[in-house]
């Protein structure tokens, strides 16, 4: 009984957890809501993705309108797995909240804090799990104004403009998307996925379809961060709390990449998208762009946040550039690396963010000696590091595997390269950060300031252990990745 | 196919343009979000135009009515509203913090001062 | 069944003496007395796999499933089993030297450097006993990170210098590669198991081979073919008994054994012979051998001397290997194991002429021999073993090599060698004629003496290393006269590697 309603649950639990934490307003009730909720979530999101691999696409009909009429939800192995990474960075970030958000947020307003997470996680659910194009633009917004209030509860002041700034790219970005799904609307008649993944390709190749592609490509490229639309990120991550920087890279952009890959390959088809088009060339382009560049820029960064936020940004690359291989093995690279990014990259966040509690900010000169004073976080964090890399045995090198075997099953064998030199940069980056943590005395006067409150330290290191674990056994998220890149493909049938 | 049956579409891409000008070239942050502001609504214009029928009415069944409007894209762009007043309110909102810590609403100043912060912190390291 | 009950203890057993060793970092004596205990045990359940193997059993141990396609598992066969045997035997002997070293020179941050020292034996096993290419390749990076705080161990600028260079090209090489190499096999050939014969064979044309070959050859940096060699000398910064890990135990023979096992388990010794794909690969190493000896011929730092050494050395293996006889796969291997002896004996010298006499250059040396003998009598077997005179292991491994050049009539190879042989005695020699037939030279004395009363004192009157260290190149020394007289178990693996031809 309760099982066939899973899809809406996801949605709702968190989606009433917000205003009800309001109500509640003492910041350790609120917390506790929001643990609560969270963890609702990863119960529902497991079930929901069993049954998705199980039985192929769940259609779910709110209010039981049926589909064309009514919104409906579509769950297949693809969104129901990337929900699941949602829900389960949700639970780790959480129990880190209590502790880390009481450094950096007012504790009047916590219960705000709280409310916005639960609107954003809602929000991101909801993304994934509807099969309605204006429905997705709702979560997309409700998801995204949540950030932006998120983003501006940073201690730092540049976290409002960094906020405001986001804001507009984001407006803007979600504004492009809702004019590409008008377009679409007023070619078909519909704005349910499914219908308009049948109906656009006996359309065939109308100059208004390519537009609307344009459009909804370059709106969700813009909250994907995808080179060089990438601008409002690192400021973003830098100066937001760290719990909040951890969570928005494991999963915003992530959930963007989703989007980006259900139009491609479920709603505009592989046909329009790429064969006939340069869309996949220069999806190419951008994605090896995006791995040098902001990989580069990481080198020289002086802020331990930012040079991960401009890391992400180049990581972000690889996953694009598996969508542009526009083959099955591609998307399984970019489904495995959006798992295995989130895992490393939220974990690295949210560790820095105990050093962050202790050291009072990120500069890369404040982390001297941190291999002595916080020698648990400075390790965690170097594996984090390596992931990055792609050192076999972390879950970075599973993505490498598979986006370089597909790129090689395609013929692309100087793709291989590029990947192999790029991840050189990530060496760099990260031995800057080891060489100032391990070989640089501990400035003087500091007091030995040991490692972060258990609660902050233990959701990090447990996402670093699952990082390692998906990296020396990836049978289950390989065989994941590879649903979902075939239920992506499969145009929902 | 011919311009006056699309005018509603040139004057959706003139505003859209002139929407993102403002918020590419104004240094006001007050400024920009009226841009914003107005590169949404042209949006709302896309979707509606379209949906009214000449001499269409609500879509009520019964005699007399043949001839029906589309409601949907109304009821679209009644949800696209709200979402544009929310981003709206919290945009002002974020300017008005911002001109609390910075003193200012200007972007050039607020970078400056930004930068000038950055340049202390290097000194006193 | 036992036998991959004896893989999983061959792998747990310096896992579990790394904890320990970092648990036990309070005592000394304790520490070492679990180093010691672990290295022994290792020793004794390799040793114990070594009737099985070279009777022809093959065990197999799953460790994890990497990915759906690949797993993690170990299977041992002969080429494993000496680089085994050498990485286990040896840790016994280093670590009896390390504790003299680390003592004598009150070194800091002993607990860290016994950990690393145990993790780099646990890759070292992981890599001797990899059943496909991707646990190799996990292995082979692992070693790389476990050796870098060794390499850093002094933790100056000049060390951290030096240790950018080690990781660099030992992992840019890797990563950009080996890894490579690697993804392509397993594109072009669906598999990465190590296969008698080559999983290749049959399943790429003569240029494919040629520069997936290249991938692999520059991709194992740690075998330090020209050009990426330079992380050698580099490591040298780090203390003596680290040199004689890297160069000696685990390290370099890492490397050389990955590219013997790529070749003969990946490519297929028979299939790069009819593709001719791996024909400029002895011309390279060929190249390497000699212009290594050339700049060691010009070091006057002992221990850099010894790098460019082993450089030079370590070519020789890739060079038989990729001579594609059998006979010289059997020279690679037995190489392998000359070698290893005879440098760690040579390093330990080094070593110990380092701590009792607080000398690093060539020229230093006059006289030394007197006042340290055992040292310098080990020293030279290590010497007359890189030269590759009786009665020392290197003497049997190069008339395999040389006999394979000469059977398959490749004489740029035998000019190499003859070549080599010459420059090795010329940079040997002179360093025990020196110790041994030199007056102590009256102004290295006042040189010394300028450093105060105490220290002349301490260097005039300076003896033997400390028992430790005099032990251990004993021993190594002795292994490496031992094994020109009784090389029957090693000949046996190695005829088993090259048997399968």
């Amino acid at each position: 009984m309760l099982k066939q309603h899973l899809p809406i649950l996801l949605v709702i639990v968190p989606l009433i957890t917000a205003p009800l934490i309001v109500l509640l307003r003492r910041p350790l009730l609120s917390w506790m809501a929001a643990m609560l909720a969270s963890v609702v979530t990863l119960i529902i999101a497991i079930p929901l993705l069993q049954q998705a691999v199980d039985q192929g696409v769940i259609s779910y009909a709110i209010g039981t309108w049926p589909a064309p009429l009514g919104i409906e939800y579509r769950v297949d192995a693809a969104n129901a797995f990337v929900a699941l990474i949602v829900a389960l960075m949700a639970v780790f970030v959480m129990p880190y909240c209590r502790t880390g958000i009481a450094a950096e947020v007012r504790s009047e307003e916590h219960y705000l804090f709280y409310a916005m997470m639960m609107l954003c996680l809602a929000g991101l659910l909801g993304i994934l799990l509807t099969g309605d194009a204006f429905n997705l633009f709702v979560f997309l917004e409700i998801s995204s104004l949540a950030t932006y209030v998120l983003i501006a509860m940073g201690r730092d002041r540049r976290a409002l403009v960094a906020s405001y700034q986001y804001l507009l790219m984001g407006t803007i970005g979600a504004t492009l998307y809702v004019i590409g799904i008008g377009l679409l609307y007023l070619q078909t008649g519909t704005l349910n996925l499914a219908d308009l993944a049948q109906r656009l390709p006996v359309m065939g190749d109308v100059r208004a379809t390519l537009a609307a592609l344009a459009f909804i490509t370059v709106g969700i490229s813009l909250k994907i961060a995808l080179f060089p639309l990438h601008l409002w990120l690192p400021n973003a991550y830098a100066y937001s709390p760290s719990a909040v920087s951890a969570f928005l890279a494991a999963t915003a952009t992530k959930v963007s990449i989703y989007v980006l890959m259900r139009y491609f390959f479920t709603i505009f088809g592989e046909t329009v998208v790429f064969d006939a088009r340069y869309t996949g060339t220069l999806l190419l382009a951008l994605s090896l762009a995006a791995m040098f560049i902001p990989a580069v820029v990481a080198i020289f960064q002086k802020d331990v946040k930012r040079l991960l936020a401009y890391s992400s940004v180049s990581q972000i690359g690889y996953i694009t550039l598996g969508i542009s291989l526009s083959s099955v093995g591609g998307l399984t690279a970019a489904v495995a690396h959006l798992f295995n990014h989130a895992l490393t990259k939220g974990g690295m966040f949210l560790i820095l963010g105990g050093v962050v509690l202790r050291y009072g900010g990120a500069s890369l000169e404040r982390m001297a000696g941190l291999g002595r004073t916080m020698p648990i976080a400075a390790f965690a964090f170097v594996l984090g590091g390596l992931s990055l890399i792609g050192i076999p045995g972390t879950a970075g090198f599973i993505s490498k595997w598979y986006l370089v075997t597909a790129a090689m099953e395609e013929g692309q064998w100087w793709l291989a390269g590029a990947v192999m030199l790029s991840s050189l940069l990530a060496v760099i980056y990260v031995w800057r950060f080891v060489e100032v943590a391990y070989f640089r005395e501990p400035p003087e006067g500091s007091p030995s300031r040991g490692e972060a409150p258990l609660s902050m330290l233990l959701p990090g290191l447990a996402m670093i252990a699952a990082c390692l674990w998906f990296g020396l056994d990836a049978t289950w998220s390989g065989s994941m990745a590879r649903a979902a890149a075939e239920a992506l493909a499969g145009a929902w049938k | 196919m011919n311009l006056a049956s699309h005018y509603t579409y040139f004057v959706t891409i003139l505003l859209l343009m002139v929407g993102l000008f403002i918020v590419i070239a104004r240094s006001n942050l007050i400024k920009k979000l009226v841009g914003l502001g107005l590169f949404q609504t042209a949006v709302y214009l896309l979707y509606i135009a379209p949906g009214k029928l000449i001499g269409g009415v609500a879509p009520i069944i019964g005699e007399g009515f043949d001839v029906y409007s589309n409601p949907l894209p109304h009821v679209l762009i009644l949800t696209a509203i709200v979402v544009g007043v929310a981003t709206l309110a919290l945009g002002l909102a974020l300017v008005v913090r911002i001109k609390e810590a910075y003193g200012s609403i200007e972007e050039e100043e607020i970078l400056e001062r930004d930068a000038a912060d950055e340049l202390n912190a290097t000194d006193r390291a | 069944m036992s036998g991959s009950m004896a893989l999983a203890g061959i792998l747990a057993t310096p896992l579990v003496g790394l904890i320990l060793v970092s648990l036990s970092g309070r005592s000394p004596n304790l520490r070492e007395g679990v180093t010691l205990t672990t290295a022994l045990v290792l020793f004794a359940q390799v040793l114990a796999l070594y009737g099985d193997v070279a009777a022809g059993a093959r065990p197999e141990l799953l460790l994890l499933p990497m990915l759906p396609e690949v797993s993690l598992q170990l299977t041992a066969e002969p080429l494993g089993m000496l680089f085994g045997l050498i990485a286990s035997g040896l840790w016994i002997i280093s670590s009896i030297y390390s504790i003299g070293y680390m003592r004598g020179n009150k070194e800091g941050n002993q607990t860290r450097f016994f950990v690393c020292f145990a993790g780099a034996i646990f890759a070292a096993q992981g890599i001797a006993f990899a059943g496909n290419m991707l646990t190799l390749f996990l292995f082979y990076e692992a070693m790389t990170l476990i050796t870098y705080p060794l390499v850093t161990h002094h933790g100056t600028d000049h060390a951290k210098k030096s240790a950018r260079i080690y990781l660099g090209v030992l992992m840019g090489t890797s990563i950009v590669f080996l890894l490579t190499g690697m993804l392509a096999t397993w594109v072009l050939a669906g598999t990465l198991d190590f296969r008698q014969g080559g999983i290749l064979a049959g399943q790429v044309g003569a240029t494919g081979t040629a520069v997936l070959m290249a991938l692999y050859m520059f991709g194992i940096g740690k075998a330090a073919l020209m050009p990426f060699h330079r992380w050698l000398p580099a490591a040298m910064v780090a203390p003596t008994p680290v040199s004689a890990l890297l160069h000696a135990v685990a390290v370099v023979k890492a490397g050389v054994f990955s590219i013997v096992k790529v070749i003969v388990y990946v490519f297929g010794a028979e299939n790069l012979m009819n593709l001719g794909s791996a024909d400029w690969v002895p011309l390279i190493a060929g190249y390497t051998i000699v212009a290594a000896s050339i700049v060691a011929l010009r070091a006057d730092n002992l221990k850099r001397r010894l790098a460019y050494s082993t450089v030079s050395q370590l070519s020789y293996v890739t060079l038989a290997a990729t001579l594609l006889a059998p006979i010289s796969i059997i020279g690679a291997a037995m190489h392998i194991a000359a070698h290893a002896v005879g440098k760690i004996t040579l390093f330990f010298a080094a070593g110990s002429i380092y701590t009792a006499a607080h000398k690093t250059e060539v020229s230093q040396l006059d006289g030394i021999g007197r006042k340290m003998p055992w040292t310098m009598v080990a020293f030279a077997i290590g010497a007359l073993s890189m030269i590759g005179l009786p009665p020392a292991a290197g003497f049997i491994s190069k008339w395999y090599i040389l006999s394979a050049a000469m059977s398959t009539e490749h004489w740029i190879a035998v000019g190499v060698l003859v070549a080599s042989t010459l420059l090795n005695a010329g940079y040997f020699l002179p360093i025990v004629w020196r110790a041994f037939f030199r007056e102590p030279a009256p102004e290295a004395h006042h040189d010394d003496g300028h450093g105060g009363h105490g220290h002349d004192d301490h260097h005039g009157d300076h003896g033997e290393a400390p028992w430790p260290m005099v032990l251990a190149q004993t021993v190594t020394a002795s292994l490496t006269v031992l094994l020109f007289i009784y090389h029957e178990p090693v000949l046996r693996l190695a005829r088993a590697v090259a048997g399968g031809e």
